[in-house]
């Protein structure tokens, strides 16, 4: 497998490296040029390599099936996916506004409702969501921010337009795939590194503790932070225990916090009870406190929302966050950004139907096969219908369930999404993929260098799910302008 | 150091001294199966009283042989003092405290478990038992002596030490109960049986040598009681084990009172114990005593460090 530009055709698709067969983009020809002259036997050789460091680094994630856990390497490609410095700052602008605007809104809804009143959003957004959560109704979290950390799923079209496809409020995860990511090819191409003006990315940690930190109730040096997981059977688990270790902050269960008659929150040590001051918590809001929400959660802490609402704790994401990547909310965020901010947004949504508005519906019905419909308020590529790829049967259970609950169903367009070269078996092929950069936010916001790639490594197919059949690539914002 | 992590050490630890101390124990008993002359009463079924388990065997099986004992007591999962459940148990606990335990640590426990599952899935072991019991033994010290040599020895290690050591006296314990001679039929000529049962107790622990080193004389009943018992330099002698248990919790362990004053009731039991009486039911009662104390310490451990919710108000404030 030697890589020849000239025989690589990304077709109809935009693809990142690979401008036509035998040109690639300005950002990435020197990459490009590198990759080329390399040897079918060194090429192969680094993708050992990188196979051997996973293995060895025990990157895994837990797919749960049939009753089973099994740990799974994350299937990860060496050849990075590059971005030019210059879009790149465009898109982090874009993506701070759309986290500023969608804080605001989270911050209205559970107040004053101002942008119900004034008629931007109907009010059944909030009376038919299953995350708007009654329990935080009138509660001001530090800085007025709910969600503390984001990863919003970007795309890019045939016509190279960057889209925001979702936006991940409750536990998005995969930050510990992007660090990793970047170790592996550091140790495959160090020679690279020496070359490009790479931005780095492994001092995520450190925001996020800072981030963290500025939450706490108590003016402290060292807040006592911790990293709340449901346990080892979680499919993020991995990730859960990495951020622990590189923030150094302790990783519990819910067995392991109590919430005292002070309303303090205390973490169970060998020394007694260890006030808390922020959780940063990968449990979902339902099982959270099972004296507000889920009453026979063991995941979580009977009375945190109680030492959350005191001011005791603080709590990120905060609960109730979720009301805002409901999908149908999504299809708002324009006119959100517009109410709260009076900006456009810089970075597009993808258009979108809402089923539960007669027109639209009609118009998805009639064009099932060309659509991508998603269930409103559910994450991880599950349940949903990909128009083109699916079959009748498929297409007639999408109708009637569309039907029956129209509410929980949004339509777009099928995006062609682009591609990047990657290495299948004994050849490179184009393979669609999406990025998910974090943001984080609080009295500042900060945005990760890239994110992570995530590629479909089946062929066309456009679904980089982790958990059906997606791997990884490292994310490079270079810039280059310099070296 | 949270407490549900600080128990985990602590039961993996437990759990690996367990298992290796199940493969010496079983080690043994099969030599002495082989050595020990017709009717003098002892059978396959007091290698279950040993454990305490008779009742739990009783329940699952009607014949004592050989192959029912050695499976119920090595590979049964449903008897969760198995040697097999021991290394599942110390597996799942090493599993879900990994980010303190050196990864060296968990992928030899993992192999361990592996070891012994290859081995153990459907076979009843006859011939090959000796070697594959040693391999466990072996590959459990090897794991002990990677944790002290690669592990940090704050607070997560000690758990581990007094995990082990907790069971290792449990153990010498048991052992030293074999040697009271109560498991012998009544009228058994006695004198000729004890030596050679007590040379077997020193054997299980790797004892023989220590003890013919340190007491240089042919084996004497009262001797290895002692030996056994109170010796405070071998490694697997009672009064040992409690030391170095004490010597954690003093020097390393916050909030150690407790726990400490339980440990230091039992160093004093064993230290003045009369050897010249310890014979027959005297002896089985005095065993009898120290394992209630040592499940006395247990619960001291379980209610210092293991449930801090127990702690009072006042103690919170100063914490916090």
């Amino acid at each position: 497998m030697e890589i020849d530009w000239k025989t690589y055709d990304p077709g109809k698709f935009y693809d990142e490296m690979i401008s036509s067969p035998g040109n690639p983009r300005q950002s990435s020809r020197s990459v490009a040029g590198y990759l080329q002259r390399l040897s079918a036997k060194q090429l192969a050789r680094r993708q050992l390599a990188a196979d051997l460091s996973i293995e060895e680094m025990g990157v895994t994630f837990t797919v749960y099936s049939e009753g089973e856990n099994i740990d799974r390497t994350w299937p990860f490609d060496i050849i990075p996916r590059i971005i030019a410095q210059k879009e790149w700052t465009q898109i982090e602008a874009g993506l701070t506004q759309r986290m500023t605007a969608l804080n605001m809104f989270i911050d209205d809804l559970y107040n004053d409702q101002k942008i119900i009143k004034d008629g931007v959003v109907p009010e059944k957004l909030i009376s038919t969501s299953k995350s708007f959560l009654k329990p935080c109704i009138g509660i001001h979290p530090r800085h007025n921010v709910w969600a503390h950390i984001c990863g919003s799923d970007l795309v890019r079209d045939n016509d190279g337009t960057v889209y925001v496809l979702e936006d991940n409020l409750r536990v998005p995860s995969g930050v510990s795939y992007m660090i990793e990511n970047r170790g592996i090819t550091k140790r495959v191409f160090p020679e690279l590194f020496r070359k490009h003006d790479i931005q780095p990315v492994d001092d995520y940690p450190a925001h996020l503790f800072d981030m963290l930190a500025s939450l706490s109730p108590r003016p402290l040096d060292y807040p006592e932070i911790v990293v709340l997981t449901p346990g080892i059977y979680n499919s993020a688990y991995f990730e859960h225990s990495f951020l622990a270790q590189q923030m150094g902050a302790e990783l519990v269960e819910g067995s392991d916090l109590i919430v005292s008659d002070d309303d303090c929150v205390y973490m169970k040590t060998i020394a007694g009870l260890q006030r808390v001051d922020v959780i940063y918590k990968r449990v979902n809001d339902e099982f959270l406190d099972p004296e507000v929400f889920e009453k026979d959660s063991l995941l979580g802490v009977p009375g945190l929302m109680r030492a959350w609402r005191a001011g005791n704790v603080g709590l990120a994401n905060a609960p109730g966050s979720g009301v805002a990547d409901d999908k149908l909310v999504y299809t708002y965020v324009p006119e959100i950004i517009k109410y709260y901010l009076d900006q456009d947004p810089m970075i597009p949504n993808v258009p979108s139907y809402r089923c539960d508005d007669k027109k639209h519906r009609d118009y998805v019905l009639e064009n099932l096969a060309k659509l991508v419909v998603k269930p409103a308020n559910e994450s991880g590529g599950y349940g949903m219908l990909v128009g083109p790829h699916s079959t009748v049967a498929e297409r007639e259970k999408f109708a009637r369930l569309i039907k029956r609950h129209p509410r929980n169903y949004i339509a777009q367009p099928t995006l062609n999404l682009s591609t990047a070269p990657t290495i299948c078996g004994q050849r490179v092929e184009p393979r669609h993929l999406d990025l998910r950069p974090f943001i984080l936010q609080s009295d500042r916001t900060y945005v990760t260098a890239g994110g992570l790639t995530r590629v479909a490594l089946r062929k066309n197919s456009l679904v980089v799910n982790s958990s059906q059949g997606g791997g990884s690539k490292d994310t490079w914002i270079v810039d280059t302008g310099s070296k | 150091m949270l407490s549900r992590v600080a128990e985990r050490l602590y039961w993996s630890a437990r759990y690996l001294e367990r298992a290796e101390n199940t493969a010496r124990m079983v080690r043994v008993f099969s030599y002495m199966m082989l050595d020990m002359p017709k009717g003098v009463g002892i059978n396959w079924r007091q290698l279950v009283e040993i454990y305490g388990a008779g009742e739990d065997y009783d329940s699952h099986h009607r014949t004592c042989g050989e192959r029912n004992v050695i499976n119920y007591l090595l590979s049964d999962l449903s008897n969760p003092g198995s040697l097999f459940s021991m290394l599942s148990a110390a597996r799942e606990n090493v599993r879900t405290t990994r980010d303190l335990v050196p990864s060296e640590g968990w992928e030899h426990v993992n192999e361990l478990y592996l070891f012994a599952k290859k081995r153990l899935s459907g076979k009843y072991l006859s011939k090959d038992r000796y070697e594959f019991l040693s391999e466990i033994i072996m590959r459990c010290q090897q794991i002990t002596g990677l944790l002290a040599g690669t592990m940090s020895h704050g607070p997560a290690y000690q758990f581990v030490r007094v995990g082990r050591n907790l069971e290792r006296a449990d153990m010498t314990t048991r052992l030293v109960d074999v040697g009271s001679a109560t498991i012998l039929a009544p009228g058994v000529e006695l004198e000729r049986l004890e030596n050679r049962l007590w040379t077997y107790v020193l054997r299980s622990l790797s004892a023989h040598q220590m003890y013919r080193q340190n007491v240089r004389r042919r084996v004497k009943p009262e001797q290895v009681f002692s030996f056994l018992l109170k010796d405070t330099d071998f490694p697997r002698a009672f009064a040992h084990t409690i030391g170095e248990i004490v010597s954690c919790f003093s020097h390393k362990l916050p909030n150690h009172d407790e726990p400490l004053r339980a440990g230091l009731r039992l160093q004093r039991l064993v230290a003045e114990a009369d050897a010249s009486k310890m014979h027959g039911d005297a002896l089985h009662d005095f065993i009898d005593v120290l394992q209630m104390e040592l499940a006395e310490l247990h619960d001291r451990i379980v209610d210092a460090w293991f449930l801090p919710d127990m702690v009072n108000d006042e103690q919170k404030q100063v914490m916090s």
